[in-house]
């Protein structure tokens, strides 16, 4: 149970993928400016992170390399994961499109517009990749221990979390943005920099939550 | 010649990566916090994938057919990521430690894939070329000029010499003092350029003025 927590807690809030870990800023900066956009992009940005991990982590421990009975390596081309994981992502991507827009056009105009992004966004690239070659799950979430093996659910778990936090973050800028929007600033300020001094304050914020020792 | 020097002016200042287009940020600001070595690192690791991309799209650009060229750019840029990646892992062990999840992240860097989709695919392999150099220049100065002053901030030194003692404002070397410091960085940037540019419109209106006075006379 505890494992739980401290996913939870590690995913959203400590290590962040925007405030902490500055992954995905792109769409942070970019699809920002309304509340409803936000939302769709986070939601786009998590689907796409849990499918990409419940793909990319068998294909990395199960696919690209294989053992014998008597574990010798019988192939082993882990070193060119970059290539499949793209490759994984960006067709995940364009099928996830063509099924939303079969099954629910609504869906597709209030969330679809997004999709595209994401096969360019880092957060995506950086969930799948972070769990390449890690043994125990106590090495991508502090305070664990030792005692749990990393496997296929707490990957995905932490992806789901990950994207949470991910929206989170989306959310509260959009938000501040759209307040933003109601005053003057200086010619030189307009746009990305007094978005960027916003984003500050956030990460400042959230630097709180690296002070919980657990 | 005048084209070629169009190009790198454009790469270096009026169309900055950085600065101007707001490209490839997640990768600035993770370097930029953690020292201007590393940043200038990757700035310079960006330069050369980015021109050998340039470089090779642009000599295929008869060949790929256009329904399918991003899946192509991709896969070409993640076959250099990997050779750049093996590469520095066994020459340069430091940088690659440095750079961590950001050298494979090269991949998704808005960059390398705006400057093959809007320039090396419509381009020559020398126009290509000298504009990868250029942004990838552009790029670098960005990163190196803001990780200085993070670097600086943060921990009272620069390229990993200590130069100050007890002068240290922690925030710098944490996220929220990159995104400060990019964030000021863009609106001096943008309002020098801006100045310069409205002075040298002022200028020439003066220039077409006189003439027009002096034609009248």
């Amino acid at each position: 149970m505890s494992a739980f927590i401290l996913i939870i807690l590690s995913a959203v809030f400590t290590n962040n993928f925007i405030t902490v870990k500055t992954y995905g800023i792109c769409p942070f900066l970019g699809v920002s400016k309304k509340t409803s956009s936000a939302v769709g992009m986070g939601i786009a940005v998590t689907v796409v992170m849990v499918l990409a991990t419940l793909v990319t982590y068998p294909v990395y421990n199960y696919v690209m390399v294989a053992h014998n009975a008597d574990g010798t390596e019988i192939w082993n081309f882990q070193f060119l994961w970059i290539i499949f994981f793209i490759f994984i992502i960006a067709s995940l991507v364009q099928m996830l499109e063509m099924i939303i827009r079969k099954i629910s056009p609504s869906l597709y105009n209030s969330m679809g517009v997004y999709l595209p992004l994401i096969t360019t966004n880092c957060a995506v690239l950086g969930v799948t990749q972070m769990f390449n070659g890690v043994t125990s799950l106590g090495d991508i979430v502090t305070g664990v221990g030792t005692a749990f093996t990393m496997n296929i659910g707490w990957a995905l778990l932490y992806a789901l979390f990950a994207g949470v936090g991910f929206t989170l973050v989306m959310i509260i800028m959009s938000g501040l943005r759209e307040k933003l929007n109601c005053y003057k600033t200086h010619k030189a300020l307009a746009g990305f920099p007094v978005a960027m001094i916003t984003a500050c304050f956030i990460c400042m914020a959230f630097m709180v939550f690296s002070y919980i020792k657990i | 010649m005048n084209k070629y020097k169009k190009i790198t002016l454009d790469g270096l200042i009026f169309q900055n990566p950085t600065f101007m287009l707001v490209l490839g940020t997640c990768p600035t600001l993770a370097m930029i916090k953690q020292s201007a070595t590393s940043a200038m690192g990757m700035g310079l690791t960006v330069l050369v994938i980015l021109t050998l991309s340039n470089i090779i799209i642009s000599a295929l650009r008869r060949v790929i057919p256009n329904s399918v060229r991003i899946p192509c750019y991709i896969v070409i840029i993640a076959t250099l990521v990997t050779f750049v990646q093996m590469l520095l892992k066994k020459f340069l062990p430091d940088l690659y430690e440095s750079l961590g999840a950001f050298l494979a992240l090269i991949v998704v860097n808005c960059i390398v894939l705006g400057r093959a989709e809007a320039f090396a695919s419509k381009h020559t392999v020398g126009e290509a070329a000298v504009d990868g150099i250029a942004n990838g220049l552009g790029f670098t100065v960005a990163l190196t000029l803001m990780g200085i002053i993070c670097e600086f901030l943060g921990s009272g030194s620069l390229f990993g010499l200590q130069i100050m003692k007890s002068f240290k404002i922690a925030i710098f070397s944490q996220p929220a003092g990159a995104f400060l410091v990019y964030g000021i960085a863009i609106a001096v940037f943008t309002y020098v350029i801006d100045a310069f540019e409205r002075s040298r419109r002022v200028k020439a209106n003066k220039l077409a003025r006189e003439n027009l006075l002096k034609e009248a006379v």
